[in-house]
C-alpha cells in the first residue's frame, strides 16, 4: 500500500495541465501557450483537506495512448505499469472544452484502462467565445464519473476539484467502455493475462500492440509478447486504427447530446491574426522585425539602468575604500567581491528583457506559427521545424531547451537539433557580448533610428543561429536513418499573455541569474582574489624590490600602480595565465584574459566578473572606475596599445558564440543522449570551432 | 535510363505506361494538398497507412469535413481547420488524405 495517493494530470498538449497543477500545488512549472511545453513528469503536493495530502502528477500533453515522441512515452510507461509508483490512483484528465471531441479520445482509452477518472472541462472561456456551450451534468450522467468545470488560468473552480477529487478518491467510479473485441483479440486477452496477471482487457491489448515501447517489461518478457503477436498473427495498426475510429463514433453520438453549438461560424480572432502573421509576404516581415525590436531593445533600453547600476557599484566600492583601513581583509572585498558581484548585477536589465520578450513569445502563441514559417526552410538543414522551440528557447538557456527537443518524433532530427542547440547564444553570453561591444562598436544610430550596438549584438545572434543550421547540414549527411519523420501539429489559438506570468517569469530567472552566477562568481572571485594576491615563494616580493629600485623618482600613484600589475604578473594567477598565453597569443588574448577564459569554464558568466576582479586589482586605488571604462583603460605592458583592440575584442566575441563552456550543457546532452559519445563530439567540434574562427578573426583584423 | 532502354526496350515502354497511369490515378484522387485556400473537402481515406494513424487520433477521420486555411510562405506546410479546430502539417503529409 502506497502511503501517498497519486492523482495523475492527463489531456491533449495544450489543455492546461501546468496550469491547473500550478493552482493545486503552488509550484511553477513552466506553461507556454504550444503543444509540448512539459516533457516530462513533475511531483507536487496538494492538501484536500486536514487530513488528507495528495501526490499531483504533472505529465506531457500527448493525443492519445499511443506515443509518437519520447514526451508522449513517459504518459505510457505511467499508465500501462500498474506497479510503476507512479500509477496514478485517480486521473484528472484536463480536456480543452473549446475542441472537446479530439480531448475525449484520450479520457476514453484512459478509462478504459480502469483507472478511476474525473474529466476537467478547461478552457471554457475559449469555448464560449466560439459559442460552444457544454452541458458537464449531463456529460457527467451519460459518463457515469464526475465532470467539472474550470479556468485553469483565473483559478476558477479548483476548490471544486480539490473536492471532488477527495470524493472520487473514496469511491473511485471507472468508466468502462471500450471498443467491441473480436475472437482473435479475446484470444490474445487470454494468452497476456495468464502470462503477465493483467486482468484488464484493453490494458492486456496495449501490451501485445505496444510490446517494443514497453521498456519497463524487459527484453524477455517483449519477446514474450511478440511470440503472442506472431502466434494470432495480430496487426497492431489495424486495431489502432479500427479503435480509434469507433471511439470517435461513439463520442461523436455523446457529445451530440451534451454540446449546444451556435449556427453560424464566424471568423474567430486567432483565424484573423494568422491571415497576416501567416501572410506569405508579411510573415517573414514581422518575424525578423520581432527579433530585431528584440535585440535593439534590449541593447537601447536596458542602457540606461545597467549604467546606473555600474555607477553604483562603482561608488559602493569607491565609499568602502576610502572608509575602510587599507588592509587584505577589505581588498579582498572590494576588488573581489563587490567587483566581481558587479559584473553579474549589472546585466540584470538585459536579462530581463531577454525573458519578457521570450515568454511573450512563448505565451502568445506565436511561437507555434514560428514553427510553420521555419519548418520548410530548417528541413533542409536536417531538422524539423519543431527544432525551432529548442532554438528559440536556447535564447535563453540552453539546458531546457535540449530537454525540449523530446517533442521532435524523429530520431535524427532529435540529435541534430540537440547537438547544434548549443551554438545559439545563450543569456550567459550576453553581458560577455555586451561588454565587448560597448567597448569596439560606437553607439551611433544607422539610418537615423538603428542602434549600431544593438546591430552587433543582433549579428553574434545570427551567427550562432546561421552556424547552427550549417552544422545541421553537414551533420544531416554523416547520419544515416530510414525512420521517417512527420510534421503534424495542433496550432493554438492567440492567448493575450498573462503579464502576472511574465513577471514572475522574469523575476525568477533574473533571480536565478544572479544567485547562480553570483554563487560562481563570490567562490571564483575569492579564489581568483587569493591567488592574484600570493605568488610563489618570494617571488611577488623580488619584483617588488626590483621595481623600486629600478623608478627611484617615480611619483607615488604611478608607483603604486606599477606594483600592482607586477604583483598580479608573479601572483599564482599571473603565473596560469602565462602558462597558457602561448596557446592563446594567436588569438589575440594576453594572460589576463587567459585567467578569465579558464574561470569562465565554470560558467560563461564568470568571464566578466573575472576580468573586473583582475582589473580592478591591478588599477591604482584613489580612482575607482566602472567596469567599462577599467577595460577601456586596460593597456598592454608589452606593446603599450588597449588591450581590448578592436581585433581583440572581435576575436573574444566570435570565441565565445562557439565555444561550448559549460558543464550543465554537456550534463544535459549526456542525459538526453544515453551516453558520453554526443557531448563529446560535440565539445570537440565547437572548441575547434571556437578556436579556428577566433584566431581567423584576429588575424584578420590586426 | 538510356541504358536500360537500348537493353531492354520493351520493360522500358512498360515502366513508362505505369507511370503514366499512376499519373491518372493521381490526379483523379483530389487530396488535401490539392484544396486552394478556403475552399473544403470531405475526407475519404488515406493513403499512407502509418501517417494515417497519427491523422486519425488527431481527429482526422473518414467524412469529416476539412477547410484549408492558409498555405506557409513557402508552400509547405499548410493549416487545415478539421473538427473545430486548427491543424498543421506538411503538404507531403496533406497529399495522403484523399477526399471524397
Ligand atoms: N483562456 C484560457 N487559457 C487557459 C486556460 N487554462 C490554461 N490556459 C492557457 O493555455 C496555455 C497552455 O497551458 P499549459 O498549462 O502550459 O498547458 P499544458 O497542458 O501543461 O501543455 P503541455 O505541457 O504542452 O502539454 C497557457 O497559455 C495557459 O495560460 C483556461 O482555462 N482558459
Ligand atoms: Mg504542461
Amino acid at each position: 500500500m502506497k502511503n501517498k495517493q497519486v492523482v495523475a494530470l492527463l489531456g491533449n498538449p495544450n489543455s492546461g495541465k501546468s496550469s491547473l497543477f500550478n493552482q493545486l500545488t503552488g509550484l511553477r512549472q513552466k506553461i507556454g501557450n504550444f503543444p509540448g511545453v512539459t516533457v516530462d513528469k513533475k511531483v507536487g503536493f496538494c492538501r484536500l483537506s486536514s487530513s488528507m495530502d495528495v501526490e499531483i502528477l504533472d505529465l506531457p500533453g500527448t493525443y492519445s495512448i499511443y506515443p509518437n515522441s519520447l514526451d508522449e512515452q513517459v504518459v505510457l510507461e505511467v499508465l500501462a505499469n500498474p506497479k510503476n509508483p507512479d500509477y496514478p490512483d485517480l486521473a484528472v484528465v484536463v480536456a480543452d472544452a473549446s475542441n472537446l471531441k479530439r480531448n475525449m479520445l484520450l479520457f476514453e482509452q484512459i478509462s478504459d484502462l480502469g483507472v478511476p477518472a474525473i474529466l476537467a472541462l478547461n478552457m471554457l472561456d475559449v469555448a464560449e467565445e466560439s459559442g460552444i456551450s457544454i452541458n458537464s451534468g449531463k456529460l457527467s450522467k451519460i459518463l457515469g464519473i464526475p465532470v467539472v468545470e474550470l479556468n485553469a488560468r483565473e483559478g476558477i473552480g479548483i476548490e471544486g476539484l480539490k473536492h471532488t477529487i477527495f470524493n472520487q478518491l473514496q469511491h473511485k467510479k471507472t468508466h468502462i467502455n471500450p471498443p467491441a473485441f473480436d475472437k482473435k483479440s479475446e484470444n490474445i486477452f487470454d494468452e497476456v493475462n495468464a502470462k503477465f496477471g493483467i486482468g484488464n482487457k484493453y490494458l492486456a491489448l496495449q501490451y501485445a500492440a505496444q510490446a517494443q515501447k514497453l521498456m519497463f517489461l524487459g527484453e524477455t518478457q517483449q519477446k514474450d509478447l511478440e511470440d503472442i503477436v506472431k502466434k494470432y498473427d495480430f496487426n497492431a495498426d489495424k486495431f489502432q486504427s479500427a479503435e480509434t475510429i469507433e471511439r470517435y463514433r461513439d463520442i461523436s453520438s455523446t457529445l451530440n447530446e451534451v454540446i449546444i453549438e451556435e449556427g453560424v461560424k464566424k471568423e474567430t480572432i486567432t483565424e484573423k491574426i494568422d491571415h497576416i502573421l501567416l501572410h506569405k509576404v508579411w510573415g517573414y516581415v514581422i518575424f525578423l522585425s520581432i527579433l530585431f525590436l528584440i535585440f535593439q531593445s534590449v541593447f537601447t533600453i536596458a542602457e540606461t539602468p545597467m549604467d546606473w547600476i555600474d555607477q553604483g557599484i562603482a561608488f559602493v566600492n569607491d565609499f568602502l575604500k576610502s572608509h575602510l583601513p587599507d588592509n587584505q581583509i577589505v581588498s579582498l572585498l572590494t576588488d573581489g567581491l563587490v567587483a566581481g558581484i558587479g559584473g553579474v548585477l549589472i546585466f540584470i536589465p538585459q536579462i530581463a528583457f531577454l525573458f519578457a520578450f521570450i515568454s511573450i513569445l512563448e505565451e502568445s502563441g506565436y511561437m507555434a506559427r514560428v514553427v510553420v514559417l521555419m519548418d520548410k526552410l530548417i528541413r533542409r538543414f536536417g531538422m524539423s521545424g519543431k527544432s525551432v522551440v529548442p532554438l528559440i528557447s536556447s535564447m535563453a538557456c540552453a539546458v531546457p531547451a535540449i530537454m525540449s527537443a523530446r517533442t521532435i518524433g524523429s530520431w535524427k532530427d532529435r540529435l541534430i537539433t540537440i547537438m547544434v542547440t548549443p551554438l545559439m547564444s545563450c543569456s550567459a553570453r550576453l553581458p560577455i557580448y555586451t561588454i565587448l561591444i560597448a567597448l569596439v562598436v560606437p553607439n551611433n544610430k544607422v539610418l537615423g533610428f538603428f542602434n549600431m550596438q544593438g546591430v552587433a549584438l543582433m549579428g553574434l545572434y545570427l551567427l550562432g543561429f546561421f552556424s547552427a543550421l550549417l552544422a545541421g547540414w553537414i551533420m544531416k549527411f554523416m547520419l544515416k536513418s530510414s525512420e521517417r519523420s512527420y510534421f503534424i501539429m495542433e496550432l493554438p489559438t492567440y492567448k493575450k499573455p498573462r503579464w502576472k506570468q511574465v513577471g514572475f517569469t522574469i523575476l525568477e530567472k533574473v533571480k536565478t541569474f544572479v544567485f547562480e552566477a553570483g554563487k560562481v562568481i563570490i567562490a571564483i572571485s575569492i579564489i581568483l582574489w587569493v591567488l592574484a594576491s600570493y605568488g610563489p615563494s618570494d617571488k611577488i616580493e623580488k619584483a617588488e624590490s626590483k621595481v623600486l629600485s629600478e623608478n627611484p623618482t617615480l611619483e607615488h600613484a604611478k608607483l603604486d600602480s606599477k606594483l600592482a600589475s607586477v604583483r598580479l604578473e608573479n601572483s599564482y594567477a599571473g603565473h596560469f595565465g602565462k602558462f597558457i598565453e602561448p596557446a592563446i597569443k594567436p588569438l589575440g588574448y594576453d594572460w589576463k584574459i587567459g585567467i578569465a577564459l579558464i574561470t569562465s569554464f565554470a560558467a560563461r558568466e564568470v568571464f566578466v566578473g573575472t576580468v573586473s576582479t583582475i582589473y580592478s586589482i591591478g588599477a591604482d586605488a584613489e580612482n575607482e572606475t566602472t567596469i567599462k571604462e577599467r577595460l577601456r583603460n586596460e593597456v598592454n605592458s608589452e606593446t603599450g596599445k588597449p588591450t581590448f583592440s578592436v581585433a581583440t575584442s572581435f576575436s573574444l566575441l566570435i570565441f565565445y558564440v562557439f565555444a561550448m563552456m559549460c558543464m550543465s550543457t554537456l550534463a544535459v546532452v549526456y542525459r538526453e543522449t544515453k551516453g558520453w559519445k554526443w557531448p563529446i563530439i560535440q565539445l570537440i567540434y565547437m572548441s575547434v570551432l571556437a578556436y579556428i574562427s577566433a584566431f581567423l578573426v584576429y588575424q584578420f583584423l590586426s | 535510363m538510356k541504358i536500360i532502354f537500348i537493353l531492354e526496350p520493351k520493360k522500358v515502354i512498360l515502366r513508362l505506361f505505369e507511370i503514366s497511369l499512376n499519373k491518372i490515378i493521381v490526379q483523379t484522387e483530389k487530396t488535401v494538398a490539392d484544396l486552394k485556400i478556403g475552399e473544403r473537402g470531405i475526407i475519404n481515406n488515406f493513403k499512407d497507412a502509418a501517417m494515417s494513424l497519427k491523422l486519425l487520433e488527431m481527429g482526422c477521420l473518414p467524412d469529416t469535413e476539412v477547410m484549408l486555411d492558409f498555405i506557409a510562405p513557402l508552400g509547405c506546410p499548410v493549416g487545415i481547420t478539421v473538427a473545430g479546430y486548427h491543424l498543421s502539417l506538411r503538404k507531403r503529409e496533406a497529399a495522403t488524405i484523399v477526399l471524397k
